[in-house]
């Protein structure tokens, strides 16, 4: 995979279930380029839970919206996902939090909300982008080679 | 044991919730979770196993469960479930612990 940019693009429902979709398209690019087994199995749970963002909160299920989804292979070295819906977007975190389990054991805690985290400690690279008025993306990242990773 | 096929995901609350529900909470008191073919949990499907193991921990069941994959046996650890819960490789695994 040398030379001309290579870019992979995909709309999805706002439907729960069609992450799948994106999950198992960034599995075969990130497959063609030579990750491990293992780190696609990251890609796949970080870019399920994006797409899962984008329909539920970004586009609120709303089956009139769609989830586009961008994959580009960058350098030959890096994959990137943008997971791109249409709502109104959240402010871009400032802090993910870490899943407090005690607190989440001791019903203290709703037990939902760790996607975020979740997305960011599986891939080298994630922001969130808020880009009105055409909605929000979220940008992930993972290397071939892990000294190019640039966790933030 | 409860054993788990397909995704587990936001729509699976019957599934994780329910069957656990169905338990006799005073003479089952220890759980095993079978994800052996389980091939996919998002972070909302967590959440339910979380739900459950919140919900023995407070009539004093133990959980514990086996089948996860390499990937999603990280994961657990990550969100912290490795402190609330045994991760066994296999069901023989899991039936020869007590």
């Amino acid at each position: 995979m040398t030379g001309v940019p290579i870019k992979t693009e995909l709309r999805l429902p706002s439907r729960l279930g069609f992450e799948k979709v994106a999950m198992n398209t960034a599995a075969s690019v990130a497959g063609l380029m030579g990750f491990s087994a293992a780190r696609i199995d990251d890609l796949k749970t970080a870019v399920a839970e994006a797409c899962i963002n984008a329909i539920e909160h970004g586009n609120q299920l709303d089956a009139s919206q769609t989830v586009l989804v961008e994959l580009s292979v960058l350098d030959d070295n890096s994959l990137e996902v943008r997971v791109v819906d249409q709502g109104p977007g959240l402010p871009p975190p400032e802090e993910i939090a870490i899943p407090d389990i005690d607190a989440k054991m001791a019903g203290l805690q709703d037990v939902r909300g760790m996607g975020m985290f979740l997305i960011r400690a599986l891939v080298d690279e994630a922001e969130w982008v808020s880009c009105q008025p055409s909605g929000s993306y979220a940008r992930l990242v993972i290397h071939l080679d892990p000294h190019l990773a640039h966790r933030n | 044991m409860l054993r788990f096929e397909g995704d587990i995901t936001s729509t699976s609350r019957e599934a994780v919730l329910g069957s656990y529900e169905a338990l006799d909470k005073v003479m089952v008191k220890r759980i095993v979770l079978d994800f052996s073919k389980v091939p996919y949990l998002n972070s909302s499907g967590i959440a339910l196993v979380i739900q459950l193991m919140l919900e023995a921990r407070k009539v004093g069941q133990k959980v514990e469960c086996f089948g996860l994959t390499a990937h999603f046996v990280k994961v657990f650890t990550m969100v912290g479930l490795a402190k609330y819960t045994r991760m066994h490789a296999t069901e023989a695994d899991a039936r020869a612990a007590t």
